[in-house]
C-alpha cells in the first residue's frame, strides 16, 4: 500500500483534501467557516473531501477497535484516491485518520480492514492538521491587522500532541506552534501550564461533573496568566470550553470568565476578516468585547 | 559465603499475557513509581488509580480490574502514556482492558458513559456523520437525565450552532455495512482464558 506524498513539503503544496468533521457542520460552523476563509485568503486551496463518513471519534475507539480503524480507513481510502494530502481540521478526526493510517501498515490489520470495508486499499493519503500547513507558511502570512495587545494562551489539547509517535505535531509538554502563528499574527502567546491538560474531552454528556471540574481548572490557570481569550484547535476542546461557563461559575463560585476562539478566526482577524464573517459573534462566551477593548472589533 | 538471594521477576499472569498480545505493552515492566497517577486528570474520579491497575493487571486480578470504573472514565487523553519513563502506553493498556471487559460482558459501573458511546454510534451508523441533536436528545431519553445539557439548546439553537435535521450521506449503506462486519469480525477475537 502507498501512502501519497508522504515526502513533499507542506509549504509548497496549493491544494488540501479537506475533512470537516461532523462537528464543523453544526456546533463548531464557526471553526469551518473561518478555516475556510483564512485558508482562501492565504492562497491554500481547501477540496472537502467527497462522500467523508465520521471518523467513529472516542466512540468507536472506545468500544470497538476494528470498527475505529475502518471508518477512517474508508475516508483515507477515497482521498489517496483524490491524490492531495488530506487536511483535517478537528484534532479527534485528525488524531483518529493519524493512528488509521498507522494501523494500516501492518499487512494483517490491512487486510482485516480491507475486509470490513469491502474495498481494497492501494493509497492513502498523507494526514495533517491544519495547523501544521499554517506553520508551514508562516513567515508568509499577509498580516494587516495585527493583533495588538492580545493576550493569548494557546490550547492545544491532548490529541494534536499525543501519541507521540504516531500523531505529535508539537511537543506533549511544552509545545510551541500555535504560540508562534498567534506572535507572528502580532498578539502575545502567554506562558501557561495548561496547555495540554485534558479539557474532559466526550463526557460532557453522562460526566458532566468531570467536564465542569477541568474545564474550571484550565480556564482559572488561563485568566491568571492574564489572557485576554484562549485559542484552541479542536471542536470538541471549544465546546467544552466555552458552553459550560455560567455552569462552571455556578458552581465554583469564581469569575473564570474567559472567552475562548478557534486559531483560525484569530489568524482570519489579522488577515483583516470581520468578526461577522468569522462568526466571532457566535460563541457562548462572547469574546467581541474584549476584542473591541483592544480596538480589534 | 552468604548466597544474595535475587529477586526473581514476577510470572506473567493471564490477564497480563493478554493485554501484552493485545496491545503490545508489557504490563511487567512497570515499576510503580506512580507517574501517571501524578498526571492523570480523572484519577480522582477512578477506583483504582492508573498506577494501581497496572498493578493489579500485574498480579492478575482479573475481576478487580475489569469491574473497575477506571477503564472507563480514562479519557485517553494519555498523558500517562507521555510521561511513563518505562515506556508503557499506559492509555493502550486501558483501552485494551476496556475492550477485554466488553467481550466479556462484565457489569458497566459507568453506564451513562457506556450509553453516550452506544448512541452515538447508533447516530453515525444511521446517517454515516454524527447528528448532534439527535444524539444529545436520545441520549437525555434514554439515560434518563431528561435536562441534560438542555439549558444550552435556545443558546445553540439561536447562534445556528445545531443542524435540526440530520445529513445523511450518499452511501450511508456503505458504512452500515462497514459497522455490521466490524462488529462481526471482532466477534472472532479470542477472549482471555479467565
Amino acid at each position: 500500500m502507498k501512502q501519497a506524498e508522504s515526502t513533499g513539503t507542506l509549504a509548497g503544496q496549493k491544494a488540501f483534501s479537506y475533512f470537516p468533521g461532523c462537528s464543523l457542520h453544526s456546533t463548531a460552523r464557526e471553526y469551518d467557516v473561518s478555516a475556510r476563509l483564512s485558508c482562501e485568503a492565504l492562497g491554500i486551496e481547501l477540496k472537502e473531501l467527497e462522500g467523508w463518513a465520521c471518523c467513529g471519534a472516542s466512540s468507536a475507539h472506545s468500544t470497538n477497535e476494528l470498527l475505529a480503524v475502518s471508518l477512517p480507513a474508508r475516508d483515507l481510502k477515497r482521498a489517496g484516491e483524490v491524490g492531495l494530502p488530506l487536511v483535517a481540521a478537528c484534532a479527534m478526526c485528525f488524531s483518529r485518520l493519524k493512528i488509521a493510517s498507522h494501523e494500516l501498515q501492518n499487512n494483517d490489520m490491512r487486510k482485516l480492514v480491507q475486509t470490513v470495508i469491502g474495498q481494497e486499499i492501494q493509497k492513502t493519503a498523507r494526514v495533517v492538521h491544519l495547523l501544521e500547513v499554517v506553520d508551514s507558511r508562516l513567515d508568509a502570512i499577509p498580516v494587516k491587522k495585527p493583533l495588538t495587545e492580545l493576550k493569548v494562551a494557546c490550547y492545544y489539547g491532548c490529541l494534536l500532541v499525543r501519541p507521540r509517535e504516531k500523531v505529535a505535531i508539537d511537543d506533549a509538554e511544552n509545545p510551541q506552534l500555535m504560540d508562534r502563528l498567534v506572535r507572528k499574527l502580532g498578539a502575545e502567546p502567554v506562558a501557561w501550564a495548561f496547555k495540554t491538560e485534558c479539557c474532559g474531552a466526550g463526557l460532557p454528556l453522562a460526566r458532566p461533573d468531570i467536564v465542569l471540574k477541568l474545564c474550571h481548572r484550565i480556564l482559572a490557570q488561563a485568566r491568571q496568566a492574564g489572557a485576554d481569550c484562549i485559542a484552541v484547535a479542536c471542536p470538541e476542546c471549544h465546546s467544552n470550553l466555552d458552553t459550560h461557563q455560567e455552569e462552571i461559575r455556578a458552581r465554583y463560585g469564581d469569575d473564570a470568565r474567559v472567552p475562548v476562539v478557534y486559531f483560525t478566526q484569530l489568524l482570519g482577524l489579522a488577515l483583516g476578516l470581520s468578526v461577522q464573517q468569522l462568526h466571532l459573534d457566535k460563541h457562548l462566551t462572547d469574546p467581541v468585547p474584549v476584542l473591541s477593548s483592544k480596538g480589534l472589533a | 559465603m552468604q548466597t544474595v538471594e535475587t529477586i526473581t521477576p514476577l510470572p506473567q499472569s493471564r490477564l497480563s499475557g493478554y493485554v501484552q498480545k493485545h496491545s503490545g505493552q508489557n504490563p511487567l515492566r512497570c515499576y510503580q513509581c506512580g507517574k501517571c497517577n501524578a498526571g492523570c486528570p480523572v484519577a480522582y474520579a477512578m477506583d483504582l488509580g492508573p498506577r494501581q491497575v497496572m498493578r493489579a493487571v500485574q498480579l492478575g486480578l482479573k475481576d478487580h480490574v475489569l469491574s473497575s470504573n477506571t477503564i472507563w472514565v480514562c479519557l485517553q487523553c494519555q498523558v500517562c502514556s507521555a510521561r511513563c519513563p518505562m515506556e508503557i502506553d499506559i492509555a493502550r493498556v486501558m483501552e485494551s482492558l476496556r475492550l477485554l471487559a466488553i467481550l466479556e460482558g462484565y457489569p458497566v459501573p459507568e453506564k451513562d458513559i457506556e450509553l453516550f458511546h452506544r448512541i452515538f454510534l447508533e447516530v453515525v451508523r444511521r446517517h454515516g456523520r454524527l447528528h448532534e441533536l439527535e444524539l444529545g436528545a436520545m441520549y437525555n431519553v434514554r439515560s434518563g437525565h431528561l435536562t441534560a445539557n438542555a439549558g444550552l439548546l435556545p443558546q445553540l439553537l439561536s447562534r445556528g450552532k445545531l443542524s435540526v435535521l440530520p445529513t445523511t450521506i450518499r452511501d450511508a449503506r456503505a458504512v452500515r455495512e462497514i459497522f455490521a462486519r466490524a462488529e462481526a469480525e471482532s466477534r472472532k477475537a479470542p477472549a482471555a482464558e479467565s
